[in-house]
């Protein structure tokens, strides 16, 4: 069993209201020194077997990216790794 | 015999309904279609309504483009067949690579629902030619990712070819590259329109008739194309 994880983020050119707004809501948390906020997606893909990297690239390339606007990397993790989000 | 155009529903679809009327209204045959059904039954020209396909999930339209009847829509598409998708319509032609870029979230955030002034540039495509070029025309637009964006390459080669169809007036609503609320392919049978002509079809829930124009035109471009 293979877990693969996809980040998907938009371009650099490609404005991003939504990281923006974000950037905005943070001097009211009493932080100033951020200077930007991006967001993107991680996506978490578990295959029943070997993940086959040529497959796993065209699933992002296709899907789950628009290579228009998206850029993605790809990264396989450990099988025994802790998921994102539990406590180790 | 009148002409038969489709108006495909996908679960999410909300504008379905309408853009069927409106081809009625406009003197044509509409034909639903569904998502999950290869079978185009015999359209001579396709409408992806607005709404929300598969609830946006992922990016808009990005479902949508992998469903059965856009796999038919899509070589159709590629062999002339007249395709306009309005607002999640032009996503999903946009995801599917009928037509170039991409919308992306209006650069305020904000959802957009207002009537909106356009300035018609390309009325020489399937859909568009009952306008006269420049044509300033009402139509109401309501839409959270309605922004335009392509490389300066392909937004040149759109301008520069007359393939943008018509861009905003009197203020851009969600921060569209160079104003632009529609475009065609190289071909001029598939156009994406942001904005939505089939609300603007009667005095009594439209802000002017001037969606018609988009549905006569196709009528008239099928009555040509069969004379």
């Amino acid at each position: 069993m293979a877990r693969v994880v996809v980040d998907v983020m938009l371009k650099p050119e490609i404005l991003d209201p939504q990281g923006q707004a974000v950037a905005n809501a943070l001097p009211r948390l009493g932080i100033s020194d951020v200077s930007s906020v991006r967001i993107g997606r991680r996506i978490e893909i578990e295959f029943t077997g070997a993940a086959d990297p040529e497959r796993v690239r065209e699933i992002a390339d296709k899907l789950l990216a628009n290579p228009v606007i998206e850029d993605f990397t790809i990264q396989e993790v450990a099988e025994e790794a802790v998921p994102a989000g539990e406590p180790s | 015999m009148s002409a038969r155009v489709g108006v495909v529903t996908f679960p999410g679809s909300l504008d379905d309904g309408d853009a069927a009327r409106a081809v009625r209204v406009s003197g044509g045959e509409a034909v639903r279609l569904w998502h999950g059904d290869r079978d185009l039954h015999g359209v001579d020209a396709v409408v992806l309504p607005g709404g929300f396909s598969y609830g946006d999930y992922l990016r808009t339209g990005a479902i949508a483009r992998f469903a059965p009847v856009m796999e038919s829509i899509v070589d159709g598409a590629r062999a002339g067949l007249p395709v306009l998708g309005i607002c999640n319509g032009f996503q999903i032609l946009c995801e599917a690579h009928l037509l170039p870029g991409a919308l992306t979230r209006n650069s305020h955030l904000h959802f957009r629902n207002r009537d909106q002034w356009l300035r018609v540039h390309a009325s020489n495509t399937a859909w568009t030619n009952s306008f006269e070029t420049d044509q300033e025309i009402l139509v109401p637009l309501k839409s959270g990712e309605g922004r335009y964006v392509a490389d300066q390459a392909t937004l040149d080669e759109l301008a520069a070819n007359g393939r943008i169809v018509a861009t905003y007036l009197r203020g851009n609503p969600n921060g569209s590259e160079r104003d632009i609320a529609g475009v065609t392919n190289e071909a001029g049978n598939v156009v994406g329109l942001m904005p939505h002509p089939e609300h603007a079809i009667e005095a009594l829930t439209g802000p002017s008739l001037d969606g018609l124009g988009f549905f006569t035109s196709i009528l008239k471009h099928l009555a040509g194309a069969s004379a």
